[in-house]
Parts: C-alpha cells; structure tokens; sequence
C-alpha cells in the first residue's frame, strides 16, 4: 500500500462524507429547533433521489437542476408534514412526535413502495472522472461535495444574517421568549422543518448521482445521520458537516487495513462511546 | 382527555379495520389459468389400466407446487410459474403424453400461494401431497422454499422437480426422489475462470470481491478453492455487507493489491453499483466477472460501465443449443412472447424446463408408476434448449445437477453503438468473440 492510496482514501472518504454531513444537518436543524426526532428523515431522501432519477430519465433534465426542484419539493413537503403531523402532538411527550414521524415514513415509504416497487434504480448519470497523476476522483462526488459546502454556507448565511434565519435561532434558544417578542414560532418551526426535509432531499438528490437505490435506501443514510447527529452534536449543523467527514473518512481509510465489514462495528462503538463519554457530541451542542 | 379519547377510537377503528382485512386476505386455492381443458376432470382415485384396446383411457395427472404470487419473490416466481403453465398447455395441446399400455396422459396443475414464506411452504405441500393427491411436485422458487419443499416431497414419497433453486445443501441430504433443473451454486464462477484462462493464460492474480450472503459466500469458496486448483494467485479476498452502496473503499484496496481480473458480486444492487464504480474509477483490471446482476436487460442502465462486464446465467434467450428433446430455443422464446408479451428470463425458462424434465421421464418409463419414472431421471442425459441435463446419481448428492452449465454473458456493443448482451461462454453456444482485456 503506498502513499497515493492512502491520498485516495482519504478524498473519497472526504467528499462523500461531506454529503452524509448535509443529511445529518437536516436531521440537527430540526431537533435543534423543535426537539422533534424526525423518522421520516429517511423517506424524505429517499423523495430527493426519486425526483432527480424521475426528472433525469423521462425528460433528460440535468440531475443538478433537477436537485433544484427536489429542494423546493423538499421545502413544501417538510411544511407540509410539520402542519399535518407534527403540530399538533409538539407539546406531548417525545414518543408522540417520533411515532407521527414515523407514521409519516410507513405512509411515504408505502406510497414510493407502490408506485415504484423496492426495485433497484440507477440514474445511469455520469460526468466522467479526474485524474491528477495516480489518483482518481469520480466527478459527481466532487461537484456533490462542492454542492454541499454551497448549501451549507448558504443556510448559515441564513441563519445568522437574514430576519427568518435569526427567528429560528431564536425559538431554538427559548420558545416562550421568543414568542413573547413577537416571533411568529409556529411559522418559524414549519420552515425549519421545512429547511430540514429541503437538506435531506437535496442529499438524497446528489447521492442519486452516484449511487443506485431503492425506495427503501434513505434508511441507510438516516442511520448514519444519527451516529453523525451524535459525533458532531446533536442541535448544531456545523457540527453535522464535521461528524460527516469523520464518519466518510472512517469509511474510506478502515477498509484498508481490515476487512470492510467491520467498518459499522467501529462506527456504531463509537456512537456508544461518544454518547458515554461526551454526550453532548464534539461541538457541544445546545442543552 | 378529548385526545387521548380520539386516539384511543382512531387506533381502534385502525385495529378492526386491519383484523378485517386480514380475514379478507385467507387464502384460497388457486386452479392454474386455461393450462387445461375444464372438461377433463381427474378421477381422484387410481386410473383403471387401459380395459377397452380400441379407445385410448386418457388420464388427468396432477403436478401440484406453490407460486410466490406475493411476497419479496414475486417478480422471479411469477415468472416461473408462467414458464411451467406454458408447458403444460403446450403438451396438453400436443395430445398429452402416451404411456406404454397406450393410455393418454395430461397435465393439470395445483397450486397455491405460499407468500415467499417457508412455514407456508410446508404446510402447503404436504397438503398437495395428502388432501389434493398431486401425482408429482415442482419446487417453488428459490433455494430456500426448494428446500422448505423437499424435505415434504421425501416424506410422502413424491417425486419433485427443483427449479429456480441453485444451492447444493438440498441434494446433500440423503434425498432421493428430488431432482435440480439448475446449475448449482457452486458453479456460478468457475466458468468465468475457465473463459478467462481461454483468453489469456498468461493472467494469474486474481481478486474474489463478494457479498456476504450465504450465496455468495458460497460461491466465492468454490470459486477459491478452484481458483487455487487451477493455479491462480489470490491477491485478495474480501466480502462487503448486502445493501453497500458505496464501493470506493473497497476499489481503492483492490487497487492496492493490483489484479489483473476481478470476480465476485453478489445479487442485482450492488452487483451494478460494484461495476460502475469500477469504471468510474478506472481501475485497471483485464477481465471482470460479476454474479446476478449482468445477465439483466436493466444492468445497461450505468452505460459505459456495463461494456466487458461478464456474468453468469442459467440461460439465455440467445444461447443457441442442440435441442434433441423439446423445442428449439427460438421456438420457446417465440411461445413465451406470444403467451405473455414479454422476453422470458431465465426463470420463465427454469419454470419450463421442471415439465420438460418431468414429460421426458415419464415418456421414457411409459408409466406413472413413482419407482418406473424415478429411474428414468436418474438415466436421463439429454440436451435442450435449456442446454444439457443429467443428474448426480450417487447417494452422497443424488439428484444434483451435473449436466448443466451456465453460460457467460458479456455487455458488449453492436454495430450502431448500442449496448447488447452477447453469449461468449461456453464456445458451443457463443454468439460472439468475449471482448477481452477490457480496459
């Protein structure tokens, strides 16, 4: 084993954990808002790469402008959901939120199953690949990892320089104040839960670029966001970006030195470890 | 409180409409679809041997087996079930088949749904071999509702055609009234080794990258082990979870250990992500031979990626064997269409063949009688359009399919630039030279 491969591990590993981060942020924003374990994380990944294949394959749209429309479907639908179910059972128990989230995953999962089975997909999109001397790096990953650090600026542009953005910081830091200060929290909690779902639709639209799925694929990625939720801290997004490049850097570098089926093993002992030594996740976290 | 009342009446309704439901779904049994004509209603008990000499006594036999019509084998299933009804309607068309005291004997089917479920498998065939008194069995698809079946048809001493079903294990067992249409597992790769040691002698590392499956897994030690036999270095092996999607770790550690072919794989998914994950990262192998996923139309779907990809299959439409029993393969294709408007895959042509296999052996026994038509499978060594089929006798694997091999597709381009399926392997059904290296 030699330096470049050890150089390629490392970037694959780097730019695919850059997208598990986005669909870890998703996940982060909307605890970190509302306190909501959102379980249709998965299914709404699962509706970002749908829509991209579907606009990819019947009418030829490039999948990143495709990924477009799947943000704004993502936005609505994350709206959606937050006044359908999440509304009205916010104030009980935890338990009450996670089972009508995911009542919303077994209707939406159901839905995708039916209408496109659990067949394996493939948007068949490829951009080629760049070599720099002995290393190569598939295109789509490298525009997905710019795509992402893209929307990752963007959203906290957003939440710390524009009015709606600085009013979801405020009803994550303390609701009745921020109420009481005149801050719409209803509307705001819909458009973080719409943001949330937006993020997870928008990974799952630049994971339908390199990888083949199934209706049932956004499960993998939603696991993954939690051990990310927990390795960054659960409640801040920019620890979702770094908890994603630690896990995609584990999943590039591991496998050279054992086999890759161990790979979860480590992972997973590490979700336990963190959540016993630092619970709170490496970047804090918000109590 | 008006909450939890609301809550508590929803999930009721929820509870009662669903134990509904469930009751709507107790399933039924199911007479096969037109294979037969109606009026020719089976006696229940023994036929009477042919009295009259001058009128041919026709007999109604009854070949009893369990569809997948729901569950996760669905797709496979109904497929094989629809390559079975064809041959039963065609030799039921055909006059039947005639036995040595001149009776004539048709076919007529009894089936049920068994859900993909093995619990359900066994209690339905031992109700198809007491309560409905099947004359002979065929296997559901897969290995394991085959094996789920098997044990049942060994009980109660029924002959029974295993189809759809690769693995070894059932014909391990002792059992001797079971007998396999398909190539065994085990066999899935060496075939690719074979082509690839035809093509280029010179080509001696070898990386086995596989899922972790029972299938596959067994595949791959069979592969290894005959891989090691014929002299090839393995420079690497090493399995990946079912349901991987992201292969650059792995194709980054076969590229530290430099083969020069790649064979392994596991089932569709991962099998077309493995592949264009290859390509994309250009890994520069001569020969890449891949389980399950090449020999499907939708494998093309990555493009490029898919060209020089080898795979084996069961059969294949193009696969141009010798027939001197049954019809040719154009002919089979062409029925298959015309029944069901669509190209058969080799599950259609597996469902087929268990009646094939069965007509032949009760057409060479001229009898019914299970000893007379058990001794005519273990003599049976034909050639079909499903390619050879012969037997294991001995009684460590009696039963076991040794005649048949798989043929080696490979994605190649036509003429115009389109990606097609070509037979390279074995050379007596090729439809085109194997492109070879690769990259």
């Amino acid at each position: 084993m030699n330096f470049f491969t050890l150089l390629t591990a490392l970037i694959d590993g780097l730019l695919i954990g850059v997208v598990y981060g986005i669909a870890a942020m998703g996940l982060n924003l909307i605890w970190g808002v509302m306190r909501v374990i959102n379980l249709a994380h998965g299914a709404l990944i699962a509706m970002g790469m749908f829509t991209v294949y579907l606009l990819y394959s019947n009418f030829g749209l490039n999948p990143y402008l495709a990924l477009l429309l799947a943000a704004v479907l993502g936005l609505l639908m994350g709206m959606l959901i937050y006044f359908v179910a999440i509304k009205r059972v916010q104030n009980a128990p935890y338990l009450s939120t996670l089972l009508a989230t995911f009542a919303v995953n077994m209707i939406l999962i159901g839905l995708g199953t039916a209408a496109f089975t659990t067949t394996p997909r493939d948007s068949g999109f490829s951009i080629g690949s760049l070599s720099l001397g002995p290393i190569t790096l598939q295109g789509t990953r490298l525009v997905a990892a710019f795509v992402t650090l893209a929307v990752t600026g963007t959203l906290y542009f957003f939440l710390y320089r524009t009015i709606p953005g600085k009013h979801i910081r405020a009803v994550s830091n303390n609701r009745a104040a921020a109420e009481l200060m005149g801050i719409p929290s209803v509307r705001v909690m819909a458009l973080s839960f719409g943001i949330g779902a937006m993020l997870a639709a928008i990974a799952g639209a630049l994971i339908a670029t390199f990888f083949s799925f199934t209706v049932l694929s956004g499960d993998v990625y939603q696991q993954k966001s939690f051990i990310i939720g927990v390795l960054g801290g659960l409640g801040n997004p920019l620890g979702a970006l770094l908890g994603g490049l630690i896990l995609g850097v584990l999943e590039g570098l591991l496998p050279l030195a054992m086999p890759n089926t161990w790979v979860p093993v480590i992972e997973f002992g590490l979700f336990i470890f963190i959540l016993l030594v630092k619970p709170s996740g490496l970047l804090g976290g918000k109590k | 409180m008006f909450k939890k009342h609301f809550l508590f009446t929803v999930l009721t309704l929820l509870m009662v409409v669903s134990l509904a439901l469930a009751g709507c779904a107790a399933p039924a049994a199911t007479q096969a679809p037109a294979a037969e004509a109606p009026a020719a209603e089976a006696p229940a008990a023994e036929a009477p041997a042919a009295e009259a000499p001058a009128a041919a006594a026709e007999k109604m036999v009854t070949i009893g087996f369990t569809a997948s019509l729901t569950g996760k084998l669905n797709v496979e299933s109904t497929r094989q079930n629809n390559g079975l009804n064809l041959w039963m309607q065609q030799v039921n068309d055909a006059g039947g088949v005639k036995l040595a005291d001149g009776t004539v004997v048709k076919f007529q089917s009894k089936f049920y749904d068994d859900e993909s479920n093995k619990d359900r498998v066994q209690e339905l065939y031992t109700k198809l071999a007491i309560e409905d008194n099947a004359d002979f069995l065929i296997s559901p698809y897969s290995s394991g509702l085959a094996d789920a079946a098997a044990v049942i048809a060994e009980q109660y001493g029924k002959i029974m055609i295993t189809t759809g079903a690769a693995s070894e294990g059932t014909y391990q067992k002792g059992y001797t009234l079971v007998y396999q249409t398909y190539t065994p597992a085990g066999r899935y790769l060496t075939g690719s080794l074979d082509l690839l040691a035809s093509l280029d002698a010179n080509v001696k590392k070898i990386a086995i990258v596989h899922e972790n499956d029972k299938f596959s897994t067994d595949v791959a030690n069979a592969l290894e082990a005959y891989a090691t036999a014929q002299g090839y270095e393995i420079v690497l092996r090493e399995g990946y979870d079912s349901g991987t999607t992201d292969f650059a770790p792995i194709i980054n550690k076969i590229e530290a250990a430099a083969p020069e072919a790649v064979l392994g794989g596991g089932h569709f998914a991962d099998g077309q992500q493995f592949a264009k994950s290859m390509s994309e990262k250009s890994l520069a192998v001569k020969f890449i031979s891949l389980l399950v996923a090449p020999p499907e139309p939708t494998f093309a779907e990555i493009g490029d990626a898919a060209l020089g990809i080898v795979g084996p299959s069961q059969w294949e439409p193009l696969a141009a064997f010798p027939a001197d029993f049954g019809p040719t393969g154009a002919e089979f294709v062409e029925a298959y269409k015309a029944a069901y408007g669509e190209e058969p895959s080799y599950h259609g042509a597996g469902g087929y063949m268990a009646g094939l296999i069965l007509q032949k052996a009760i057409e060479s026994a001229g009898s019914l009688d299970t000893e007379a038509v058990k001794a005519a499978l273990d003599a049976i060594d034909m050639t079909t359009f499903f390619g050879k089929i012969k037997f294991d006798v001995t009684p460590e694997s009696h039963g076991l399919q040794i005649g048949h091999e798989m043929v080696y597709v490979q994605w190649q381009k036509d003429s115009a630039g389109a990606l097609v399926k070509q037979v390279v392997w074995p050379s007596a059904g090729k439809t085109a030279e194997s492109l070879f290296p690769i990259r």
